[in-house]
Order: C-alpha cells, then sequence, then structure tokens
C-alpha cells in the first residue's frame, strides 16, 4: 500500500491553516461545556422542561460540532494524500482457489450420483425440518379470521353496555355497537347502526327495521373502523348518505347494503340483519351476510 | 371558501329578482310536511318562537332579502336550490349563521365557516323567523364547566374523530370535508348545535347516542384542543405525521445537507 | 517549517500516546491495522457524506432505544390511567400505552429521549434514502460496489420496517389502526396469507399479548441486530473496496485521493456527527412529534381522519389509496385481495427494480469493468432519465398519500385527487424521462456547471488552492471533464 504526499502540496495545505482557528476551537469548546452543565443545571433544578433540555443539549453538540469541523478544516494538517487502490483479483491465487475447489472431487467416480443423492437428502431433511412449524399452524383459517359473536337474538350494546333502544335512533343518526357479553376488541363484535328513512332502504328491507342498519365497523379494505357516516341535511345539494372508512375513503353506500361507490374496497360491508325486541331494544336477526374483516384468500365462499 | 360579501351581494340581488312572488307577509303560515329528502327533526323539542312578534317580522324581511332565493319566500324550500326551514329550529338557524356558512352564494356549493355576514342582533331576527315558522330544537344550552375533559375525548373519539380527527384538527370525508373544531373562534354552542342539528353531511346526533351532560363533555374537550398540551414543543399545525414528515425532509435534512457541503468540498 | 508544526513534533514526544498506544499493541498487536485506519484515505466530496447522517442517525437511534427501552412496557395488560394528562384520566388503556404516556409524563428527560428517537428515524430514512439516490446517480453502485448497493437496499427495507414496528408499539390510536392496515396487507398475500396473519399475531387482529411481545422483540433486538450487522458488512466492504471517487486530476481508477482519516477527516466526521446529533436533539427538545397523548388509546372499533403513516410509509398509503375497488377473484376464490396491489405488488415492484439494476445495467451496457471513477448525472443520461422516472413514479404516488388535506384545503376535492393522482403516476414520469434525458445531454455537450456556478465564490474560497498541489499530472481544460488515466468513457446507453 503506498501513500504519497504531494510535496508542493503541503506549504498551501498548511497556509489555509490559522491560529485563529484554535482560538474558535477552544471558544466552541468553552461553549459546549457550559450548554452541557445547563443541561445538568435543568435536569436537576428546572424539573427537566422538555424545550430547555432539548436546547441546551442541542447547542451543546451544535458547538460541538463547530469545534470540530473548524479543528478538521482549519487547526490540524489539512495536506490531502494519494492511496493505491488494492488489486481485488490477484489471478494466481483466484486459480489456485478454484483448483483446489475442484480437488476435492479428484479420486471420485460417480459424482453426478453423489451430488444428486446429497441434494434429494437435503430437499428431504429441510421439509422434514419444516413440518413441525405446522403445529404453529392456524388451524381453521376461515373460523378464526371471520368469528363473529352474532348470533339470532344477540342484544347490541352501545360501547359502554348499555342496550340500544330502537326507538331514539333519530333519522341519520350512527352509532357504533357491539355484541352484548363480547369482547368488543374482537373484529367481529363491532358493528355501526345508522338510521336512513325507511322508503330508502334499496336491499334487504327485512334486514332494516324502520330504516335501522348495522354494518360491521371493520372495513373490508384494511380492517380501519368505519368511523364516518355522511347523511346530507338536503340531499338535492349534497351527496347522498354513506359510511366512509378513514383510512383510504372507502365509501359505502348504505341505502344498498353498503355496496362500495368509491375507494379501494374490494367487498360491500357485511350487513348484520337486525330486529327489535319486545322491549324496543336492537337484537341481531341472524349472522353477518358475508365474512367480516380484511378479504384473504378464502374470503368468498357463499 | 366563498367570499362572505359575494354571498351576500349574489343574495340580494337573487332576492331582489324574486320579490315578485313573495307571499301576502304577516304571520307565518301553518308548517307543511316536510319535503322528502329533508331530515326529519325527530327529537324535536317544541320550542316557542324566540323574542316578540317584532322581532319574527324583522327577520322575516331579512329573510326575504339574503336566504329566500333557495329556501323560498314561504321557507318551505326551493326544490334542488335549499331545504324547507319549517321544524329546522332555531338551533340550526343560529349554528348555520353564526358559524357563516349561511348565505350561501352557490347552494350547490358545501357551506364552510367564515365570517358570519349578519350582526348578532341580525341572526337573533333571523333564528326567531325560523324558529316561529314550527317547532324544531332550540339553541342547545351547553355548560363548559360541568363538562369532564375525559369523558369528552371518549365520547369525541367514539363520535367525532372519524371525521373531525382525533384532536379536532379537521379532516375529510369524500364529498365534504369535516371542520377543525380546534381553533378558538368555535363556540360550545356551536358544538353542541352541530352535534343535535348535523349541518351539512354530517349526522344529528339524538340525547339516545349523545346525552346533554355528553355534549357538556364533548364541548369541554373541544375547548382544551384549542390549547392542546404540547409538552413537545411546537406543535406544527397537530395533524400528526405528514408535517413531521415535512420537518425531517425540509428542515433536517436540508440544514444536514448544508453542513456536508460545508464540510466537503464541492468539486 | 512553520511554529506549528514544531509544535506537533514536540507533541510527538508525548509519554501518555506513547504508552497508549505501547498498551494496546503489546496486547492485540494491530499497529499494523491502526497505521492502514488512520491513513485512510477519504475523497472529500460533500455528497459522501449522506451515508455518514444515517449512521449517526442510526447511533442516536441505538442510544436513545436503549434509554427507552428502560421504562417502556411491552404488555397489553389492561390499566385505569391515573396519570397527569386529563382528557385520559380513567381511560381504560394498556400497560403498553400506558409506560409510554409515563416516558413522556413522569420520566425525566423521557419526552426529550422519545422525541428525539422519532426524530433520528424520520431523518435516518431521509439520509438512507438521499444517500441511495447519490449511489444511484453517480453509478457509484457499479462493480465492484454492487454488493454493497445490494446490502444498501436491503437496509433501507429494514429500517422502514423497524420504522414501522416502533411506531406500532405504543398502542395509541393511530398505531393501532396502521398494525390493522399492515395486518391487512399480510392477508392479502396470495394463498398464504390467512395464515401468515393468523400465526404472526397469533390469532386474529388485534392478536394475542403475545404480539406486542413478538414487535417489541423485533424492533429492539432482531431488526436494530440485523441492521447493525449490515451496516458493519456495508462499511468493511467500502474499507477493502476504498471510497469511489469523482474524476479529476490526478484520481485514477487505481488510486484514491483525498484527506486521510487522522487527523483532519477524523475531526471533520465527528463534526458531522455531532451536527446529526445536535439537530436531532434540538427538533426532539423543540418540535412536536407524534404526541401519543393527544391521540388516545387504540381499538378496532375507534378511527380517527387524518391518520397517517410515517413518511416512509407514505408511498405504499398512497397506492393503497389509488388502487380502483375490486379483489381479484376467479370464480369464488379471492387470488388477490385489494391491498396486496398497493401494499405487496408496488413495493416489491420497486425494491425489485433497485436489487436487480446493477446486473441490469451490466447486461444492457455489456459494461462487466470495474468502475472505481464516478460518473456525474450526465455521463450516463439514460440512466439518469430513467432513475428520474422512476423516483417521480414512487414521489406522485407518495404525494397520493400526503397531499390529501392540502389539496382539499385548496378546493380540489378527494375524488378528483384520485383520479388526478393516477394520471400523473403514469405521464410525470414520462415527462420527467424525456426532460431529464435532454437536459443532460445538453449539459454533456456544452460542459456547462448550471449548479457549480451559482456557487462559485465558495468554491473558489474553500478548495481550490488544495486542488493544484494534488496534481500528480496536470490536466487540461476542466478538470472534472475527464479523468487523467481513466478507461475510455463508455459509449452512452
Amino acid at each position: 500500500m503506498a501513500r504519497g504526499r504531494a510535496g508542493p502540496g503541503e506549504e498551501e495545505a498548511l497556509s489555509s491553516r490559522s491560529p485563529r482557528g484554535e482560538l474558535v476551537v477552544a471558544g466552541a469548546l468553552v461553549a459546549a461545556s457550559g450548554c452541557a452543565l445547563a443541561f445538568v443545571l435543568v435536569y436537576a433544578f428546572d424539573g427537566a422542561d422538555t424545550q430547555l433540555l432539548g436546547l441546551s443539549i442541542g447547542l451543546c453538540l451544535a458547538f460541538l460540532s463547530v469545534a470540530a469541523v473548524v479543528a478538521g478544516t482549519r487547526v490540524v494538517d489539512q495536506s490531502k494524500a494519494v492511496e493505491e487502490r488494492p488489486r481485488l483479483v490477484k489471478e494466481p491465487l483466484e486459480r489456485e482457489v478454484t483448483e483446489l475447489a475442484l480437488a476435492a472431487g479428484d479420486g471420485v467416480s460417480r459424482r453426478r450420483l453423489l451430488a444428486g443423492a446429497a441434494g434429494v437428502a437435503g430437499a428431504s431433511v429441510t421439509a422434514a425440518a419444516a413440518v413441525p412449524l405446522a403445529s404453529l399452524g392456524p388451524g381453521n383459517v376461515a373460523a378464526k379470521l371471520e368469528a363473529s359473536p352474532w348470533r339470532r337474538g344477540v342484544r347490541l350494546v352501545d360501547v359502554h353496555g348499555a342496550p340500544v333502544s330502537a326507538g331514539e335512533l333519530e333519522i341519520g343518526s350512527y352509532l357504533t355497537a357491539v355484541a352484548e357479553g363480547a369482547d368488543p376488541r374482537s373484529l367481529g363484535a363491532s358493528v355501526v347502526v345508522v338510521r336512513i328513512a325507511a322508503a330508502e332502504v334499496q336491499s334487504h328491507p327485512e334486514w332494516a327495521p324502520e330504516g335501522i342498519m348495522a354494518y360491521s365497523k371493520i372495513c373490508t379494505h384494511a380492517a380501519c373502523a368505519v368511523a364516518l357516516f355522511r347523511y346530507p341535511t338536503y340531499e338535492p345539494t349534497a351527496d347522498p348518505p354513506a359510511l366512509v372508512c378513514p383510512c383510504h375513503y372507502s365509501t359505502f353506500d348504505v341505502r344498498k347494503g353498503a355496496e362500495v361507490i368509491f375507494g379501494p374496497a374490494g367487498r360491500p360491508l357485511p350487513q348484520l340483519p337486525l330486529s327489535i325486541d319486545a322491549q324496543g331494544m336492537l337484537v341481531a336477526a341472524g349472522g353477518y351476510s358475508a365474512p367480516i374483516g380484511p378479504a384473504w384468500w378464502g374470503v368468498r365462499r357463499t | 371558501m366563498v367570499c362572505a360579501a359575494g354571498a351576500l351581494y349574489g343574495f340580494a340581488g337573487a332576492a331582489a329578482g324574486q320579490k315578485g312572488t313573495a307571499g301576502g307577509g304577516g304571520a307565518p303560515p301553518p308548517p307543511p310536511p316536510a319535503p322528502a329528502g329533508v331530515r326529519a327533526a325527530a327529537s324535536a323539542t317544541a320550542t316557542a318562537p324566540g323574542g316578540g312578534s317584532a322581532e319574527v317580522a324583522r327577520g322575516r324581511t331579512l329573510f326575504l332579502d339574503g336566504c329566500s332565493s333557495c329556501h323560498g319566500d314561504d321557507a318551505r324550500g326551493v326544490a334542488g336550490q335549499g331545504p324547507s326551514l319549517y321544524g329546522t329550529g332555531a338551533a340550526a338557524a343560529d349554528f348555520y349563521l353564526s358559524t357563516g356558512r349561511m348565505p350561501l352564494a352557490n347552494p350547490h356549493d358545501e357551506p364552510t365557516r367564515s365570517h358570519p355576514d349578519y350582526g348578532r342582533a341580525d341572526i337573533a331576527a333571523l333564528v326567531a323567523y325560523v324558529a316561529a315558522l314550527g317547532p324544531g330544537p332550540a339553541i342547545p344550552a351547553v355548560n363548559v364547566a360541568a363538562g369532564h375533559v375525559n369523558a369528552g375525548m371518549e365520547a369525541f373519539t367514539e363520535h367525532c374523530a372519524g371525521c373531525h380527527q382525533v384532536g379536532a384538527a379537521g379532516g375529510i370525508v369524500t364529498g365534504a370535508t369535516a371542520p377543525a373544531l380546534n381553533n378558538s373562534d368555535v363556540t360550545p354552542t356551536q358544538i353542541a348545535e352541530a352535534i343535535r342539528v348535523g349541518p351539512y353531511v354530517m349526522p344529528a346526533f339524538g340525547r339516545g347516542e349523545i346525552s346533554d351532560q355528553e355534549v357538556n363533555d364533548i364541548a369541554r374537550y373541544v375547548v382544551s384542543t384549542q390549547h392542546p398540551r404540547d409538552s413537545g414543543g411546537w406543535g406544527i399545525g397537530h395533524i400528526g405525521p405528514i408535517p413531521e414528515g415535512m420537518i425531517a425532509w425540509l428542515l433536517a435534512a436540508s440544514a444536514l445537507v448544508l453542513v456536508a457541503r460545508l464540510i466537503g468540498e464541492r468539486n | 517549517m512553520s511554529p506549528v508544526r514544531r509544535k506537533g513534533e514536540q507533541r510527538r514526544q508525548a509519554p501518555a500516546t506513547t504508552d497508549a498506544v505501547r498498551f494496546v499493541d503489546e496486547r492485540l498487536g494491530i499497529s499494523p491495522l491502526l497505521r492502514a485506519a488512520m491513513k485512510y484515505i477519504f475523497p472529500d466530496h460533500w455528497s459522501f457524506l449522506f451515508g455518514e447522517i444515517a449512521l449517526y442517525s442510526f447511533l442516536a437511534l441505538v442510544a436513545t432505544g436503549v434509554y427507552l427501552a428502560l421504562f417502556f412496557d411491552p404488555s397489553v395488560a389492561p390499566v385505569v390511567y391515573g396519570g397527569s394528562y386529563a382528557p385520559l384520566q380513567g381511560a381504560h388503556i394498556t400497560q403498553a400505552y400506558n409506560s409510554t404516556l409515563d416516558i413522556v409524563f413522569n420520566v425525566p428527560a423521557g419526552l426529550l429521549i422519545r422525541q428525539t428517537h422519532h426524530w433520528a428515524a424520520l431523518v435516518f430514512v431521509v439520509a438512507i434514502v438521499i444517500h441511495l439516490m447519490r449511489v444511484f446517480f453517480t453509478g457509484a453502485f457499479r462493480k465492484p460496489r454492487d454488493v454493497n448497493w445490494l446490502i444498501g437496499v436491503t437496509l433501507v427495507t429494514l429500517a422502514i420496517v423497524e420504522g414501522f414496528a416502533g411506531y406500532s408499539l405504543p398502542d395509541d390510536l393511530l398505531s393501532g389502526m396502521g398494525l390493522a392496515i399492515g395486518y391487512s396487507v399480510l392477508l392479502a398475500v396470495p394463498v398464504v396469507g390467512g395464515q401468515l396473519g393468523l400465526l404472526l399475531w397469533d390469532g386474529p387482529f388485534p392478536g394475542s399479548g403475545a404480539f406486542v411481545d413478538r414487535l417489541f422483540i423485533a424492533h429492539v433486538f432482531i431488526l436494530p441486530a440485523v441492521l447493525a450487522t449490515l451496516i458493519a458488512v456495508h462499511l468493511a466492504i467500502i474499507m477493502r473496496q476504498k471510497h469511489s471517487q469523482f474524476p479529476g486530476p490526478g484520481r485514477t481508477e487505481e488510486n484514491v485521493v483525498g484527506t486521510p482519516l487522522w487527523p483532519a477527516y477524523m475531526l471533520r466526521a465527528l463534526g458531522m456527527m455531532t451536527a446529526t446529533l445536535a439537530m436531532l436533539f434540538l427538533l426532539g427538545g423543540l418540535v412536536q412529534v407524534n404526541p401519543i397523548w393527544q391521540y388516545g388509546p387504540y381499538e378496532p372499533y375507534l378511527g380517527t381522519n387524518g391518520a397517517q403513516p410515517d413518511w416512509y410509509m407514505g408511498w405504499l398509503i398512497g397506492a393503497l389509496r389509488l388502487m380502483p375497488g375490486f379483489d381479484l377473484t376467479i370464480g369464488r376464490a379471492t387470488i388477490a385481495p385489494n391491498p396486496f396491489f398497493g401494499g405487496i405488488l408496488f413495493p416489491a415492484v420497486v425494491f425489485g427494480v433497485l436489487y436487480l439494476w446493477p446486473a441490469a445495467e451490466r447486461r444492457i451496457t455489456k459494461d462487466f469493468a470495474r468502475h472505481d471513477l464516478l460518473q456525474r448525472p450526465r455521463d450516463a443520461p439514460a440512466r439518469t432519465a430513467l432513475g428520474a422516472a422512476f423516483f417521480t413514479w414512487i414521489f406522485t404516488i407518495f404525494m397520493a398519500g400526503a397531499a390529501d388535506r392540502l389539496l382539499v384545503s385548496i378546493g380540489f376535492p378527494y375524488a378528483g385527487q384520485v383520479w388526478f393522482f393516477r394520471v400523473l403516476a403514469v405521464v410525470a414520469p414520462m415527462v420527467v424521462f424525456a426532460f431529464t434525458l435532454r437536459l443532460c445531454r445538453e449539459l454533456a455537450a456544452s460542459e456547462a456547471t448550471p449548479l457549480r456556478e451559482w456557487e462559485g465564490a465558495v468554491v473558489a474560497q474553500a478548495g481550490d488552492g488544495r486542488y493544484q498541489a494534488l496534481e500528480v499530472a496536470p490536466a487540461e481544460g476542466h478538470p472534472e471533464r475527464e479523468p487523467v488515466h481513466g478507461p475510455p468513457r463508455r459509449p452512452e446507453w
């Protein structure tokens, strides 16, 4: 490895160095120490205020940076150097390695047979080693992904556990409900309940008593909560009623069984058939109309 | 954004052109059935018409001048232009007028918040007139002091955050925008009105979904978002990771590239 | 000899240094290595520092991350919040979220460290991307550095995954929504997506407590260990091959011209490091990032408008949003659910192009030679134009995920934006390609240096004198134009 210093460069390189630079470096280092001390004091006596801490440690580092940069460009030797690049390929050596590698097969007569057998053995051992992974495996994928607590007669309750009274829902209202007794965190449990004028329900009116409908709250696109309901005060000058997902703005027409009218979702929101029990409370009239949750390989079966 | 002055002039002109069709005046006619497409005010709280009949009459004059081109001289609506105001109540009128959403230059525009066209007295007169048309929700009484900010955050997240963003910074709905509520010109009364009325494409929330106490809670929370606890420093708009990314690229990376240029050579 | 020099010579007698070197050498015998390292030559071009910014951000991430891990509790155990942040008091939250709130409000300097950690993550990926573009547009990925390019592309991928894992840990509303999308994208993998999702989450979303443990181990151990190892290999390969350099007087394919590590470059690198750290800590103290207390806890049935990922995931959100609404089905079988296209296919194409580029370029140009001298972007117009178009394509899709709010606020409805960006994602790369190709050819022909003339004064002050001093073989005309000992320039492609 040869490295030469160009003679004439040295004088000029040295000329860019200045005694003033040394003073700047010393000053910056002192300033940095001051800021570091300030950091300690803020931490100890000022209740560790985040802004003052950040400011003091940030300025400390900035002064260190000034010191290092000035020292690196103005104080120490600035001469450049040339270094030879190593040759990566050394041909005799490379040949020798190749020969060594090939020499392993010297004197072996059934090379292809042995190589093939080794290959088969490797593959089978790998396969055997992979099989136990199946015990981690998910089992009945569809049943787990699309588990739903809804059965005929399960009551709808709000997120505080109170049953939902059909009479209290105005036209144009929007409510999040879950299956009574179910874990509200499970994707199958939560529904959006909306009410539109009964005459406007264009799909499965039997599932929507008095225009009250429930759809899975989990978007069929990417599992976000469908947390937007737009319901126009005056439809001629605004967009029609729809549920919208806030993540990618998939928009579902509630009048037509939550059919996708905009955005990337590939399926309607599954609908939960509703009925009203003797106390006037909302109950499920059955399970979801389709598998809930984001789509996967086996999501369409029915 | 609708230019408020333009909206006013536009309406004045339109109203003048329609004057000939004006009805006989005097007491408002009895409420007709709500036309199809107009949301029924199910939680109609019977409200006594606010103010005296003199105020109602003044409101009617203002109405004919500024509102009737879309809502009709008799306030029963003009098909395809604006809904009937019968039964919409004082809450809706006060909300739309005090937030400057009405009057609207083009009825097919989205009404957005702007400086109110009318002064307080005129708004009161118009509200009295609309309230006198028929029973509808009164201006809700909201008591921020009785609200709990934690219950408010929970209720806001459940009912409102999907559109208005969890920190009340506003958001997008397909076909509309949800306004930011975290600026201090949004008043607790307007918050309560919006909850009960459901302006434009917002759903209306009755007492079954959001109780009066929860309205207080939500108002308290929304007011708190107008001065959020920014323990971390500059809040960069409170709209999450997009401004953060811009700071990372435009401030941090640019500054560091500049430092690199100071340290390194350029040829 | 100047007085400065003499002082330096006096210092050479310093017994402390002599003793220190002796101490190390007696035990490890590494003087040859130390000598090589101290004499290692760094080319001085400023654009070589981007990778260093990424490296120093990574150091900041490790340091602050270790601190945070001392306080963070990756547990989904339910707790009722009883801390000082009033809007959350009484809220039913997980211990993960609770301990993050604790770091924010109760651990002295905790918020500073947490915010510095987050800013460091954002700047880390920014620096990697700028570094990647520098390497791409100067042809620094060519043999023998193609192997390091592959490691570099792997590093970007892992950095993004690592960032997403960290963003997902606090269990606030935004992190939960991000995980829901991640789960859906995994479910969208053809054939085995459902199985993968159930395996990784230990059941259907939101998964069991085991999932948070896995996420935590991945974020604080597995991914950082892999990142650190790959960074070490990345640097070791650079040291082995030596830095590439721009052509210039005295610079050839066989040498490296620049500043030795010791002492000047060491100090400059230290300056770059402290500048990076200064920026990160200043941001960490003064600019609020990811204020999770303002977002509240996540539940699968809750959602907020404007939920965005950190910027380095923005291109994927854009792609998810731009896809028309359909699942690819054959009969009843869902071959590819919608998130497959934006969440899997799109990044696969992007990273596939990056991985395969060096080999593809070798094949197409039939240039199998070793290259240690860099090209200016104009020296390879086709590559520059294709690369510019490629990055424009990604950037356009990124904007589709990031600019919605801004555009709506100036009166551009969202539905129109989707079509606008769909068209732009096709048109903009083509326009950029044509424009860049022409620009490169004209610049190459005229040898104009518009950018350099623009800041000519600065250059003259800092570097010209040093340059001439090094002329081993003086070059005629423009010193940058042609390497003196370089190989004949390849035909443009």
